[in-house]
Order: C-alpha cells, then structure tokens, then sequence
C-alpha cells in the first residue's frame, strides 16, 4: 500500500433493507478516511450509524456502490476473505469491551489474532506489546472482572491494535465510562493518532467527537461533513 | 489522491493484490484450544451439562458388561455338571415310559445301552438305570427281635448296569460296586446308598452282611458316599439289572445316563438314539443340557431389553440437557459471538466452534460414562466373584457415541450462534 491510497474509500456506497417499504438506513454516500486520519461520526441513535459501523467493519455488503478498504474492492470478496480482510485491517472498540471473564488479559488480547491463519508463533509476545502499549503491562495476567471500566477498555483497545491495522473503529468507546475515564481513553486514542493510526469513532457523545480531526454527521441516513474543529 | 485499482489483461498488480488478501482460517489447534477453554471456564457446569449423558453411557456400557459378564458366568456354571449329561429315555408319550408300569417292555432300550454307548468316542461313562417295582416286599437287615423299633421298612430299589456309577460319578464310602460279572449272572449281590445304609444299620462290609428283601436274600458289597447326579440312589438299594431281569421280571431299562466329555453333549445327542435304537431311532428320546449358545443369548435378550432402553431413555435425556444448555450458553455468549465476527470469524467458524464445544463435552461425558460403566461392572464381578468381561470395542465406541450425541445436540444451537447478527450482538452489552 502506499500513502496515496485512503484506508477507507465509499464511492456511493447504499445499503436498503428489504421489506414493505424497503429501507434506505444509508443513502448513496462518499466517504474517504485518509491514512492517519481520525475521524469522528456522530448521529443520534436511528439515524444510521450502525448501518455505517457494519459496512465499515465489513460485518455487511452495501446493496449499491464501492468500499475499497487499503484499495481492495470489498464487494467481490468471499466471506472468508473479508473475513480475512476484517481480522487483519481493522481493529474493534466496543461500548460494552466484550472482554471473555474467564481468561486473563494477554489471553484476551491474543483472541485477536485466532483467525489469522499462521499466527500462533508470537501470539503471546505481541498481546503482551500491545498492552504495554496501552500502559497496561504491569496486568497481563490479571482477569478483566477485576480492572477498572478504563482499564478495561485499555485491554479491549490492546485487542484492536494486536497486528497492526489499518483501521481502529470504535463504537461508542466511552459509554459505559465516567468522565475521568473516558478522559484517559480519549488521551490514548490521541496517542494512537498522534503515532499514525487511522482511527473511526462512532459516537453520539459532543466530548468525544469533539477530539477527533474530522467529523462527519449523519442524520436519516445521510451524511455530511461538518466543520474541522482543529486541524 | 486515490487510484482505483482496475482488473484489466495486463494489470498483474491486481493478481497480486487478490493473493495477498488474507482468508480468516481457524486453525484445529485454536478450535480445540478455544474448546477446552470453553468448556473448563465452568468445569461444575459442564459437568452438570454433561451429567445425563454420563449416566446414558454408562448405563449403556454397564447393562453390556454385565450381561456379557453374567452370560458367561451362567454357562460356566452349567459346564461341570448338566454340559456333561446326557440322558436318554423313551418318548414322553410311550405308556413304558412310566418305569412302575407293568408295560414297560415297550421301551426300546436295550440291555446293553451302557456298552453300545461307552463305544462312542466323547462318551466318559454310560449306564441304565431302572426304578424295580418290589411290590410290597419291604427291606430288613438280619433279624434282631427288638419290639420297639421300627426293623422293616419301604425303601425304593433300583436296578443299574455298572457302568451306572461312573455316569453318576458315584463315590464310594466303603466296599465295592458289582461289576459285569455280577451282572451277567443276575447275582443277588447289593449296594446301598448312605440312606438306606442307615435305615437298614449297615456300616460295615468286609462280611458281606445280608439284608432280605422281602423272600429274596441280597449281601450287601458296597456303601455309596455320594453322587453328583441322580440324587434317588442316596436312599436305594441298588442292585444289577441281571438280578432285577431274574426275580422282579424287569423287561426293559427306563433310561439310559450318559455321562459325556465336555463340548461332546451335542454330538452324543445325535448319535445315541441311533446307537440304541439303530432300527427306529424315534423310539428314544435323548436330553440334552441346555447349549451354552441358547443360555447366553436367553440371559443377555432379559437383561438387555430393560436396561437398554433406560439406557436410550438417558441418552436421549442427556442429548436435551446439552442442548437446552448449550442453546442457553450461546444466548448467554451473544457478545462473545459477535467479538468472534468482529475478529475474523465466518459464520462458518461460530457454528463449527459451538458444534465442537457440545462435541466435545459429548466425548468427554461418554469417556466417563464409560469409565462409570466399566466401575460397575467390575464392582458387580467382583462382589459377585465374577470374571468381568466386556466387549473390546466397547470402551472405544461409547465416546464416539458421546460424541455423536453432543454433535447432535449442538446443531441447532450453533446453528442459532452462527445467525447471530453482529452489532446487534456487539450492542448487547454482554
């Protein structure tokens, strides 16, 4: 890949779901996240954000238009593949963490990369990198039911950084957060940004929109750019 | 800006670009490792889960050992004794077959059964044997005028060929049995069984003490201790048939007792009536013990049939316990499920992943159902002292058919995981 080519491309990217009527969750969109970019996308609930987040996370096809992820055309791929291209490219932060309670943090930071073919040598060595990346080094071993909500999520971010993606999306990262907390997650993900991850941040919540670079808004399924807060 | 990459004839890069996509894969290593995790996070539970099926298997394993175990048992009991007899009489339904009957000439056993038979090869020992009808001729010993106690009494006779005590494996307590001497001369000569020994006050027989029965005057050569079989000889008076033929007017022995080598019952079977009776081989019936085939068989369809069917009731109790849990597991892993997509797994993967979990919770509870299984039997054997026996395929099949029944289980709830809609499982918040 070179730097020329955007992480994320939609090139009148459409999904409509069947039914009487069918609806149109996301109306012919363009959308281009450029390497290093963070991006923020804001929307009150209903509005499509969770149509974006499973185009975008290729957990679903778009009926009409064109994803290109690092340039790969997504839309010829088989389900292997772009399961192949999900595990490998884009990294998942989830509001709730969905970190597994009966296995320690480096155990769960190494459930990234199971369905990577290939992967098992090392497999322990880069968990244990991407958690001390996430200043959580000192708790390989320690069990997620006993971590702070921040510290949670600290692993749960680990997760999505194991293997290098090319893209981190976050969905609601801070909403079973306090404000402190969200605060530090914030603070990492500007760390992230700042080292060159391309991060996605779907969010209804101003503060954390409000960090990223660039903010796009949707609203009954369409969506706009809206001012740069900071460049 | 960018720079779509376009399949055309000569842009390779495009061919390298599809090689290079990467294929999510899960490798047997990581299902099996993501298994074991899976199912020891909650080893109580799991068991629990696991408990129906236990129980099934080993009901199943159990009811098959013992019933091999106690099959067995039963045939070796039979050898020593009833697998070596053989006896023939006549027909049922022959009015001679009643030996106090006066038209006991119609058997058809001749004189010499015992001699006919001892030619045949598995035959150990043969002899007739004939209950004497003595009227009303009571037995006594020599007279001795005591007013008080009872000196006449009814006690059966039985005429028998010598070879007779080796059929019933007799065993002597003192003196000796006539032989074909004895025999051939019809002499009045006796043995008594240790009953009538007693009755009559005979212990002793260097002298060859006298005891009369009725008119008739018989010495007294031996006292029987015991026999294995024929039990009536304990409390008779035994004597030749010769003698019997001469003063009670026996036509015709009533049966013949053959004692055979062990595997030769049914052979003999075959051969005595002809051997006997070579002109209408009918006129005798041969009885034969009972095959060790037809007793095993009858003991494990008795045994069999009840427990297996408790053991199938189980099974199939145990196949709904794992999937009613299994079903509730993947409810519960909602959010595991969608991490799983989230993180490269096809649909393919989850379903295949909770397909092997109840799999594998099925070989392990067939393992030790098996385990349980195979305890009893040996706890039943050894209680019982029994030899435990169990079929050498047994212990490997049982957790096939653990398994089996965990995979059968475990389809419709990996079926359910693998349609779990990602976000929306994602957005659970479990």
């Amino acid at each position: 890949m070179t730097g020329s080519v955007p992480v994320v491309d939609l090139e009148g990217v459409t999904r409509v779901f069947e039914g009487t009527p069918p609806v149109e969750a996301l109306k012919a969109t363009d959308l281009v996240i450029n390497r290093g970019d963070y991006l923020a996308i804001v929307g009150p609930s209903g509005s499509g954000k969770s149509t974006m987040l499973h185009l975008l996370g290729l957990l679903d096809s778009p009926t009409a238009g064109t994803y290109r992820l690092d340039g790969i055309d997504t839309s010829d791929l088989s389900e292997k593949e772009r399961a192949g291209v999900r595990s490998a490219r884009i990294g998942f932060v989830f509001q709730s963490f969905h970190l597994l309670g009966h296995r320690s943090n480096v155990e769960n930071v190494m459930l990234a990369e199971i369905y990577r073919p290939g992967s098992r040598q090392g497999r322990r060595e880069r968990a244990i990198a991407a958690l001390e990346q996430v200043g959580l080094g000192h708790r390989l071993d320690a069990f997620p039911t006993t971590l702070s909500g921040g510290e949670r999520q600290r692993v749960a971010v680990a997760r999505a950084l194991v293997g290098e993606p090319s893209l981190l999306l976050a969905d609601e990262p801070t909403g079973n957060l306090d404000s402190h907390t969200s605060a530090q997650i914030l603070d990492l993900f500007d760390h992230l940004h700042a080292a060159g991850l391309t991060l996605a941040v779907i969010t209804h919540d101003d503060d954390v929109s409000e960090r990223a670079a660039r903010r796009v808004r949707i609203r009954d399924g369409v969506v706009t750019a809206e001012a740069v807060s900071d460049a | 800006m960018p720079e779509p990459v376009v399949p055309g004839e000569t842009d390779l890069s495009f061919l390298d670009e599809r090689d290079s996509i990467p294929r999510s894969h899960l490798s047997a290593f990581d299902m099996l490792s993501e298994a074991t995790t899976a199912l020891t996070a909650r080893p109580a539970r799991t068991l629990l889960t696991a408990l129906g099926t236990i129980l099934g298997v080993a009901a199943l394993v159990a009811t098959l050992g013992l019933a091999k175990t106690a099959g067995n048992q039963i045939v070796s009991r039979f050898d020593e004794l009833e697998a070596t007899s053989v006896v023939v009489r006549p027909p049922r339904n022959q009015p001679g077959s009643n030996p106090n009957s006066e038209q006991q000439q119609v058997s058809a056993i001749p004189w010499d059964a015992g001699d006919r038979l001892q030619r045949l090869n598995g035959v150990v020992a043969a002899g007739t044997k004939s209950d004497v009808a003595v009227g009303e001729a009571l037995a006594r010993s020599i007279p001795i005028i005591d007013p008080l106690g009872q000196s006449e009494f009814q006690i059966p006779v039985i005429a028998v060929s010598p070879g007779l005590f080796d059929a019933v494996r007799t065993q002597l307590q003192t003196g000796r049995v006539f032989d074909d001497g004895h025999n051939a001369r019809g002499d009045n000569v006796a043995v008594l069984g240790p009953g009538a020994a007693r009755r009559l006050n005979v212990n002793q027989v260097d002298t060859s003490p006298a005891i009369f029965l009725g008119e008739n005057t018989l010495a007294v050569i031996g006292i029987i201790a015991d026999v294995s079989r024929e039990p009536e000889l304990l409390n008779a008076i035994i004597v030749p048939d010769g003698y019997a033929r001469e003063r009670f007017a026996l036509e015709r022995p009533a049966e013949v007792q053959v004692e055979v080598a062990i595997g030769a019952a049914e052979l003999i079977g075959s051969q005595a009536s002809i051997a006997l009776s070579p002109n209408d081989p009918s006129l005798v019936r041969v009885s034969l013990p009972p095959s060790p085939r037809r007793v095993r068989s009858s003991v494990q369809s008795d045994v069999n049939a009840l427990f297996l069917v408790l053991g199938g009731v189980s099974l199939l109790v145990g196949a709904i316990g794992i999937a009613n849990v299994t079903l509730v597991s993947v409810l519960e892993r909602t959010g595991e499920i969608g991490l799983r997509r989230a993180l490269g797994a096809t649909r393919m993967h989850v379903a295949r992943q909770f397909l092997f979990e109840s799999a594998a919770l099925g070989a392990l509870a067939g393992l030790l159902g098996t385990s349980l299984g195979i305890l009893t039997v040996v706890a039943v054997s050894a209680n019982r002292s029994w030899t435990p026996i169990l079929d050498a395929w047994l212990p490997f099949a049982a957790p096939v058919l653990g398994a089996a029944i965990g995979l059968l289980a475990g389809t419709y709830p990996a079926w359910k995981a693998s349609a779990t809609e990602p976000i929306a499982a994602l957005r659970s918040g479990a």
